[in-house]
Order: structure tokens, then C-alpha cells, then sequence
């Protein structure tokens, strides 16, 4: 079965490649398609995949077709600058990455060093997931443009969530021991403290990044802090072990998440955890959408069986893409991306802004609880995330203040 | 005190786990001198066979089948592969093992892809067994105690109290002797290989949905198995049971201890907020069982409870 698969996938990706002609423009695909994230990256690609079939159903950007070349970087920081460099030699001149804010923060400095030395050559930088505020504060590049709120702006949702309840006094935090979860961890209880000086923070554990395959020392330790409430930005394999080891403890308090829907997670969760589990993300496949994105959503999940529509932040950036390049009249990185700046979008989700002080979007967020009354299931479950008529966040709400200060070339 | 119970319930099922594990590794190398770096690879198959016969049958044929392919596909090693290696000395033998470990690798890769399968606990035993300080308490890592201790049980009736386990023992240390008394020694080397893969096996079938099946989980608990027969003493299942546990409690009491290295060098002048002085005693858990493995290599590096030296 597995090899079937594999088989099909290989087949729909040389078909890609085999209907690109002459003239195509080449997005380079950097995730982990292997190990414990794999499943992460993997879902990632097929909705970059799927994004590119639509664009190109609709005679390309500027008449080129779009192709995604997929590689593997295991999420290691050091295999993803040799996938960088063999992207660059296969003409690539734009990069999609978003698994692991340790390999963003790599292929920034890597973009940013080959576009020094390779002027008329420059790459841009698509960035779909990585959080890490730096990004687009004081590290940001002209090249990088991330369509995902960070960090920051999805823990301030998060945490105003937690003050408007005031039966929650004790919160734990978990997370991932790498620069986000770090990041994450310390945004948290910084923001904790200004909104609810009452509330006690019982925990800020941090675990090492894909290692831990039981997570039930971790779940019985914040059982025993007596928390109510648990917030974690893990994500992947981290997300779907340590809510199957909250489920099995029996642990009945909120999980406020990021990546709660995370392959795997919904049916590590299951009936027993409705109710329980938050996500924080820009949104669910249970809102009220116009027919068109119904429709999307239909033809991705009939095209991935296997998978559910999660990323729509994916074909928000391909359809920026889109227009930005033929807006500049252009497929030239630079043009595209002096024409990226401010640009905004009307998605299904409501208005997207792509700043262009910090390249950092704008976009409306919503809370979405895990539910047995939905529409559109997840994981062939009769669960999902739906969203009530309180829980979205306007795009302007979510904006942060930068300490960017942009360099731009000529 | 909760902390004690859970971590004490938690420690002694993971450390019975890594025995199942080791105690197969051990025999091996007490029998025939050779390491089998290849024994988490038949750890793995036994996870992915178990998912497959479970898939088309139920887990409780996989529980009885899975172990005995790995314990066939472990014979078939020694007999056609490893006993020719043999006369080509032990690094010729380590090198096939290592070889090995590769090929399994990479044939699961292919054969199942490179993420995590789908391999879930059965549904009979998907409940909650107890509920203890507030915490409910998985029945199926119950069903893993009593698995693992009856086949403790098991292993030690046979080697101890059967005939053939005589035979073994005696093959163990003197197989020339064992040997010129008509027993087929080859045999005897082919059935504990088979065996001890065949207990390898048997633990990735109930390890693989405990934890997670995934073509990594081999190189994962590979070194952590090494490191259980050598703290343990080469050779020694007494050992190894013992090392198993000694490891199985410390890495779960480590990640349950709230302290930092302030907390316990304090009195040092170690600071909170001091790069060093803000680990926590939990983040180490993963390095826990490295650093026994080089602090009995260097005290005692015969190991706990082995009587030979490396």
C-alpha cells in the first residue's frame, strides 16, 4: 500500500516535471520529508503541489508554469544549506520552507549571503511556517517573506484567551527545546504576567526536539502542578505523542495549541479529547467559506486522500506570488518582491496584508476547538476544529510592532 | 509521592522493555563473542511486522507470529550468513552485523515508507486500567509488565531448568567439550541467534505502539541497548536486567525531578540565571545513559555484573 503511494507520488511529481517546459518558474520545496517531522513536511508539500497545479490551470505566473522540486533536509540546518545549493544548481530561484525555525533561521543567512555574491541571481525566500519572531524583527531580509503569523501574535491570541477566563489560575507551559520553543516559552510568560499578574505560571518545560517517544512523565508532572490550563507550540510527531499521552492520563484540562492539527494529532485525541483541545491558526476548515473554497478544499482533499486541507496559508502565498509577479510584469525575485511589499489579499479567511516594513503578514486568526459536531472531519474522523462567532481575531488586532530596520537594494 | 509511584510504574516498564531487549543481545554475545550491532534492526522488524499481521489479522496473532518470523529470519542470518563470516575472526563478524543493520534500514524504508506508521494499541486494551492521584493509568502498559515479567520468568525456567538450557549454558563455555559430546553446536549457536532476535522481536511488538514505529526507532534505541549490556557486564543477563532497570528509572525520575543545577550546586554559588546553572535536571535525561556507560567504563569496566573484562 505504502509502496503504491510512493509510487503515485513519484508518479505526480515526474508529471510535474515532465509538463514543465521552457519556461517554468522553479520553487524550491526545502522540508523534512523523513523522520519524525516527515509527516509535517510531507502534508506541507502536497498542499504547495496542489497550489501550483491551480495556478497553473490558470496559465501560470506570467505564462510559466509553476514546479515544485521537493527536498528532503531531514530537518537539519546543515543538510538543508546542501539542499539549498543543489536547488540553486537545478535554477531555482525561489524557496518554500517552513518545518523547524532552526532550518529558516540557516536558509536566511544562506539567501542573504548568495544574493551578496550572486547579483542578477537573487532568491527569495517563501517562508510558510517558520515562527520564530527574529525574522521579521531584527534579522529581517529583503528576501524573506513569511506568510505565517509568528510566534508572538499567535501567543497574544492565546493568552487573551486565557485572561478572559478567570477560572484559569494556573497555567504549564511545553514546548520544544530549540530557538522557537525557547522563543515561545519566553513570550509566554512574559505576556501571562502583563495581562493576568494573578496567575501563576506552575511550569515552562522545555523537551528535547523529536526525541521523546512517551510523553507520560511530562503529562503526569502537570498533573501534579495542579495546572488548568496547558499551553504548547509543539508540532508534529511532538504534538501528536504528547496529546496521546494526555488522552491516556485522563488529563481534563484546556490544551491551547498551535499545531493541534498536526497529522496524526486528531486521532491521538479522539472522542475523549473534545472539547479540550485549542488551536490557534489562521483557520479551520469549518467556517462559513464562499462555494469557491469549499470547492478548493473538496478537490485537495479528494486529491490527497490520505491528508486534510490545513495549509491554507500556502495558497495564500502562491496566489501573492501570483499577482505580485504579474503585477511587476516579471518573474524576476527582486521585482517580485518590491511588488510583494504591501501587497494584500481577500482570501476565503478574510483581508491579508503582506507588510512591507518587516515582510511579515497580516492576517486574521482564529481559535478553533477540537469538536464532534462538524461539518468536515478530520483524519477520516467524524471529529474536527470548528470555531465559534467570538473566536476570530481581526488581521489588524494580530499586528505586532517591528524593530526591522530593511535593507533594500536598488 | 506521586511523582515516586508514577515514575517508579513508568521506570520499571520501560526498564523491562529495554531487558527484553538487551537480555537477547547478551545471550548472543555470551554464546558466540560477537556484538550484534543488527539487534535493534530485528527490534524494528518485529514493530513492523506486528503492524502488518495486526493490519490483515489481530494484534493478538501478531503478538505470537511476529516474534517467531524474526526469530526465523534471525536464524537464517547466523546459519547463512554470520557462520561463514565466522571463520574470518569477530571484526569480520561486527562488520556483517553492522552491514546488516544498514540493509534492514533501508528495506524498511522501502517497504514501509519513511514515516511513523499507524500502529495502534488493541482495542481491548484501550481503557484505562486504574486511576491513581487523579491520573488514569493505561492498561496496557500493564499488559506489558505482565508480558515482559512472564518472559522473564520463561528465560530463566529455560536456561536454569531444562535440559536444553544445560546444554546451553555449557555451550556457552566450553563448546569444544559440548561439541566432542555428540551435541550439535551449530545448531545450538543457530536456535540462541533465532532466539535472542525472536525476544527482540517480541519487544518491538510491544514496544512498537507503545512508543512510536518509525524506520528511526532502530538507530534510537540501538545505542541505548549497547549501552544496557555493557553497564551490565558483558555476557551477564543478571547484569543486563539490572542495568535495564538502573536506566529505565533514571531517565523517567530525571524527567519527573523539578530542579535546575542551581537547585543542587547552589550552596556552590551557582546562580539560577547562570548559563550552567539553568539546566534542568530533565534536559538531561536523554544524556543519562551515556554518561553511566562511561562512568562504569571507567570504574568498573567489567561491567555491573560481568566476569570478564571487555
Amino acid at each position: 500500500m505504502k509502496l503504491m503511494k510512493s509510487a503515485a507520488l513519484a508518479a505526480a511529481l515526474g508529471f510535474v516535471a515532465m509538463g514543465a517546459s521552457a519556461d517554468t518558474l522553479k520553487i524550491g520545496f526545502i522540508d523534512p520529508l523523513s523522520g519524525p517531522f516527515g509527516p509535517s513536511g510531507d502534508a506541507a508539500m502536497k498542499h504547495w503541489l496542489y497550489a501550483a497545479e491551480q495556478v497553473n490551470k490558470g496559465g501560470g505566473i506570467n505564462g510559466a508554469d509553476v514546479e515544485i522540486i521537493a527536498f528532503d533536509n531531514k530537518i537539519n540546518p546543515k543538510e538543508s544549506l546542501v539542499q539549498f545549493q543543489k536547488a540553486i544548481d537545478q535554477g531555482v530561484r525561489y524557496i518554500a520552507q517552513g518545518n523547524g525555525s532552526s532550518v529558516a533561521s540557516a536558509l536566511i543567512d544562506a539567501v542573504n549571503k548568495h544574493n551578496a555574491r550572486n547579483p542578477g541571481d537573487e532568491v527569495l525566500f517563501l517562508n510558510y511556517a517558520a515562527v520564530e519572531p527574529s525574522f521579521t524583527n531584527e534579522r529581517c531580509s529583503f528576501y524573506h517573506f513569511r506568510f505565517d503569523s509568528y510566534t508572538d501574535m499567535k501567543m497574544n491570541a492565546v493568552t487573551d484567551w486565557i485572561a478572559a477566563r478567570p477560572e484559569i489560575k494556573k497555567v504549564y507551559v511545553i514546548g520544544q527545546d530549540y530557538s522557537y520553543g525557547q522563543a515561545n516559552a519566553k513570550v509566554a510568560e512574559e505576556m501571562l504576567t502583563a495581562k493576568r499578574p494573578d496567575i501563576e505560571i506552575v511550569g515552562n518545560e522545555l523537551h528535547p526536539l523529536g526525541k521523546v517517544k512517551d510523553f507520560t512523565p511530562y503529562i503526569q508532572k502537570i498533573m501534579q502542578s495542579e495546572a488548568d490550563a496547558v499551553i504548547t507550540g509543539n508540532w508534529g510527531a511532538d504534538m501528536v505523542l504528547l496529546i496521546k499521552a494526555a488522552i491516556a492520563s485522563g488529563h481534563k484540562v484546556p490544551y491551547l495549541t498551535y499545531y493541534g492539527g498536526s497529522l496524526g494529532a486528531a486521532t491521538a485525541i479522539g472522542t475523549d479529547g473534545v472539547g479540550q483541545v485549542y488551536q490557534i491558526s489562521e483557520m479551520n476548515t469549518n467556517l462559513d467559506v464562499s462555494p469557491e473554497q469549499e470547492e478548493l478544499i473538496d478537490g485537495y482533499e479528494a486529491a490527497y486522500t490520505d491528508n486534510n486541507f490545513y495549509y491554507s496559508r500556502v495558497f495564500t502565498a502562491m496566489t501573492m506570488l501570483d499577482e505580485a509577479a504579474e503585477k511587476a510584469g516579471s518573474n524576476d525575485p527582486i521585482a517580485v518582491a518590491k511588488a510583494l511589499e504591501g501587497a494584500t489579499l481577500d482570501t476565503a479567511y478574510g483581508t491579508v496584508t503582506m507588510r512591507a516594513e518587516d515582510h511579515q503578514i497580516i492576517q486574521p486568526l482564529y481559535m478553533s476547538v477540537f469538536s464532534d459536531n462538524v461539518k468536515r472531519g478530520v483524519e477520516q474522523l467524524p471529529l474536527g476544529w470548528t470555531s465559534a462567532d467570538g473566536d476570530k481575531i481581526e488581521a489588524e488586532a494580530t499586528a505586532l510592532p517591528t524593530t526591522c530596520k530593511m535593507e533594500r537594494p536598488e | 509521592m506521586e511523582t515516586i509511584i508514577f515514575s517508579l510504574l513508568n521506570g520499571v516498564i520501560y526498564g523491562l522493555l529495554l531487558f527484553m531487549l538487551s537480555s537477547g543481545l547478551t545471550l548472543i554475545f555470551s554464546m558466540m563473542g560477537v556484538l550484534n550491532f543488527a539487534h535493534a534492526s530485528f527490534y524494528m522488524l518485529g514493530a513492523y511486522f506486528a503492524y502488518t499481521i495486526s493490519g490483515v489479522s489481530s494484534f493478538w496473532l501478531a503478538l505470537i507470529f511476529a516474534p517467531i518470523c524474526v526469530g526465523l529470519i534471525g536464524a537464517a542470518v547466523e546459519k547463512w550468513g554470520l557462520r561463514r563470516v565466522h571463520a574470518n575472526g569477530h571484526v569480520a563478524e561486527l562488520l556483517f552485523t553492522f552491514g546488516l543493520a544498514y540493509i534492514i534500514d533501508e528495506v524498511v524504508k522501502i517497504v514501509y515508507g519513511r514515516n511513523a506508521v499507524d500502529y495502534r494499541i488493541p482495542d481491548l486494551l484501550d481503557f484505562p486500567l486504574f486511576e491513581l492521584f487523579g491520573a488514569q493509568y493505561p492498561a496496557y502498559r500493564i499488559f506489558i509488565l505482565f508480558i515482559s515479567v512472564g518472559m522473564l520468568i520463561a528465560l530463566w525456567f529455560i536456561l536454569n531448568r531444562t535440559r536444553a538450557g544445560l546444554i546451553i549454558q555449557a555451550a556457552l563455555t566450553h563448546p569444544h567439550m559440548v561439541g566432542n559430546l555428540g551435541h550439535n553446536v551449530p545448531r545450538i549457536f543457530m536456535t540462541v541467534f533465532g532466539a535472542g532476535c525472536a525476544l527482540a522481536g517480541l519487544a518491538g511488538v510491544i514496544g512498537g505502539n507503545y512508543l512510536v514505529t518509525d524506520p528511526a526507532m532502530a538507530v534510537q534505541m540501538g545505542p541505548i541497548v549497547f549501552v544496557v549490556v555493557v553497564v551490565g557486564g558483558l555476557g551477564s543477563l543478571a547484569g543486563a536486567f539490572l542495568a535495564a532497570m538502573i536506566l529505565g528509572l533514571l531517565q523517567t525520575f530525571a524527567v519527573a525531578i523539578d530542579a535546575t543545577f542551581a537547585d543542587i550546586f547552589g550552596f556552590l554559588g551557582l546562580s539560577q540565571t547562570s548559563e550552567l546553572g539553568s539546566i534542568t535536571i530533565a534536559s538531561l535525561a536523554p544524556m543519562l545513559p551515556f554518561l553511566m556507560l562511561v562512568l562504569v567504563l571507567m570504574i568498573r569496566p567489567r561491567g555491573l555484573l560481568g566476569d570478564r573484562e571487555l
